[in-house]
């Protein structure tokens, strides 16, 4: 075919017939580049920067693995807990009408809209020795504010909403008849939840198990008042970075922003990566 | 009280049913309404002329300024650009498309502390762009510049995560019919493909508008609290907090929580009213 036979304005059109492609994406990318990659981007290569030295003398800090360690394993708790209080939630807003239950689903979003720092004052009202729930815990021991359980407490309310609106689509689109099937043949209540609706579940619960952790791992705002941020106790990774930088410790900081930014990266991963593993799986059952 | 799934032979026993609904009510209880009490009735609970003075003083108007200033930018910016990328990468296919949505959600994923910690790598006296910066007399960190770059970078994922799978989901016959009946590119988009995406648009700024004035821990990094200057208002609330001014604090917040229940009645009437006009399933943030 001769290209001189059509004219030169078809031919791009005919290939996409919607304009706007280079404009678009071009803009998107300058735009992502700019405000989100060019500042991951100078810390990753600040972090490689650093040598093995730099890593060594950073990483063997016991200050700084304390904090990851609390870090860590508070992030862990409150994502376990905020998936068992969320699957609740969305179990409760999915399968019962009561009255209320707008307001109730309605409400699931506040910890997302409620700015942390605010969050985190009203907590740590709440749960101090002298506070509305701190008061009657007082006399027990338990003491939540300036504890490890405090940060724990804001942690679950930051992951939520996460968990219950990862759930919630799911148990709303999965049918009845599977588990109607499983009563007939009867199994009992616990038989079917367990064998039939839970291996359903089980993507949306790992999925907002895993955006609770990363959101909880990185989270500072409502911490920072709740924790008592004792050094060594409990004074999360996030709040060390800013105390770094503010003894112009550039190299300390970057360390530990580079290990947390590797682990955001990680949660992301699985975030992408479980309903592919699933869809995966439940095709090789359907066949198999 | 009514089971919704009454006939289906599924129905829990009514005890069971009253046990869990009452245990999800009292989780959220203690979780969600009891801050939100508690931030109100701490505000007000000195009367209204205290919760008025501690909102008239000089640096929380400055504040105030600083976080409408900085949202004002960064929502019109957030939807123009979240547009076009929404639109390259729910109208084209090419290479590297799976990986660009995974990277716009990053910032969900990354703490606020890194972003902050990013951008003064980049802008700080030892940073990439420091020589050029003292050349030209800009200031970006300790200042609003650096203010707005941080919320930009919180803020990033909102809008796009909207638009991208209310666009899948709406396809794109129309907009190639509008050019096959010789529709050029802008008044295919203004005529079709705006009003097709308005309430997913709006919905994505509304979440975006509402993280961006809550913005704590990036801000916190850039901001270098200067009184008056670079502090918004949750910054604001922090300084009254760590002065024993609690109900100061809270009176600043409760404008903050006033916002975000705001929020919350509009997201909830666009859900209701506009679902049609929004993604359907949404993954939440």
């Amino acid at each position: 075919m001769s290209t001189l036979a059509l004219p030169y304005l078809s031919r791009p059109r005919w290939r996409r017939p919607l304009p706007g492609f280079g404009l678009s994406l071009g803009l998107g990318m300058a735009w992502l580049g700019a405000v989100v990659l060019l500042p991951l981007a100078a810390l990753t290569f600040r972090a490689t920067g650093l040598g093995l030295d730099g890593w060594l003398r950073a990483l063997k800090d016991p200050r700084v693995q304390s904090a990851l360690k609390v870090s860590f394993g508070t992030a862990f708790v409150a994502a376990l807990v905020a998936l068992f209080a969320g699957a609740l939630v969305a179990w409760v807003l999915v399968r019962y009408r009561f009255p209320g239950r707008r307001l109730l689903d309605a409400l699931v979003d506040l910890p997302f809209a409620l700015p942390t720092a605010v969050a985190g004052i009203a907590l740590t009202a709440i749960y101090a020795p002298t506070g509305w729930i701190g008061r009657y815990l007082e006399p027990l021991g338990i003491q939540v504010a300036y504890q490890p359980a405090g940060i724990v407490i804001a942690l679950v309310f930051i992951g939520l909403p996460f968990a219950v609106r990862t759930v919630q689509p799911i148990l709303e689109s999965l049918g009845h008849e599977q588990e109607q099937a499983a009563a007939s043949l009867g199994a009992s209540r616990l038989t079917t939840l367990r064998r039939v609706v839970l291996p359903e579940l089980l993507p949306a619960l790992l999925t907002g198990f895993s955006l609770a952790f990363a959101r909880a791992l990185g989270e500072y705002g409502s911490v920072i008042f709740i924790a008592g941020n004792k050094p060594f106790q409990t004074e999360i990774a996030p709040l060390l970075i800013t105390i770094r930088l503010e003894e112009y410790d550039y190299n300390g900081a970057i360390a530990l922003a580079a290990l947390m930014l590797a682990a955001s990266f990680a949660c992301l991963l699985a975030i992408n990566l479980i309903p592919l593993a699933f869809r995966h799986e439940r095709r090789s059952r359907r066949d198999g | 009280m009514a089971d919704a799934h009454a006939g289906h032979g599924l129905e829990t026993p009514p005890w069971l049913r009253r046990l869990l609904i009452g245990a999800a009510a009292l989780v959220m209880g203690l979780l969600v309404v009891l801050p939100l009490l508690m931030v109100l009735l701490s505000a007000f609970g000195k009367g209204f002329a205290t919760w008025w003075n501690a909102l008239t003083t000089p640096d929380a108007i400055a504040a105030l300024k600083l976080t409408l200033f900085t949202a004002a930018i960064v929502i019109p910016v957030n939807a123009v650009f979240g547009v076009f990328a929404a639109w390259s990468l729910t109208r084209f296919e090419f290479r590297g498309k799976r990986a660009l949505l995974a990277l716009v959600d990053l910032p969900f994923a990354v703490s606020p502390v890194v972003a902050g910690l990013c951008l003064v790598l980049l802008f700080g006296s030892q940073g990439w762009f420091a020589d050029f910066l003292r050349e030209h007399q800009v200031k970006i960190l300790f200042a609003r510049p650096g203010i707005v770059l941080a919320t930009l970078f919180i803020t990033f994922p909102f809008v796009v995560r909207e638009l991208v799978p209310l666009m899948q989901q709406q396809g794109s016959e129309e907009e190639v019919v509008a050019r096959s009946l010789g529709a050029n590119a802008w008044t295919m988009f203004f005529r079709v493909t705006l009003p097709n995406i308005k309430w997913g648009l709006l919905y994505g700024v509304l979440l975006c508008g509402a993280r961006a004035m809550g913005e704590f821990g990036a801000v916190s990094v850039v901001s270098g609290h200067i009184r008056g200057l670079t502090n918004t208002l949750p910054l604001h609330i922090e300084i009254l907090y760590n002065e024993f001014d609690s109900t100061g604090a809270f009176a600043v917040s409760s404008l903050l929580a006033g916002l975000a229940l705001v929020t919350l009645v509009l997201k909830f009437w666009l859900e209701s009213r506009h679902s049609d006009g929004l993604a359907s399933h949404r993954r939440h943030a």
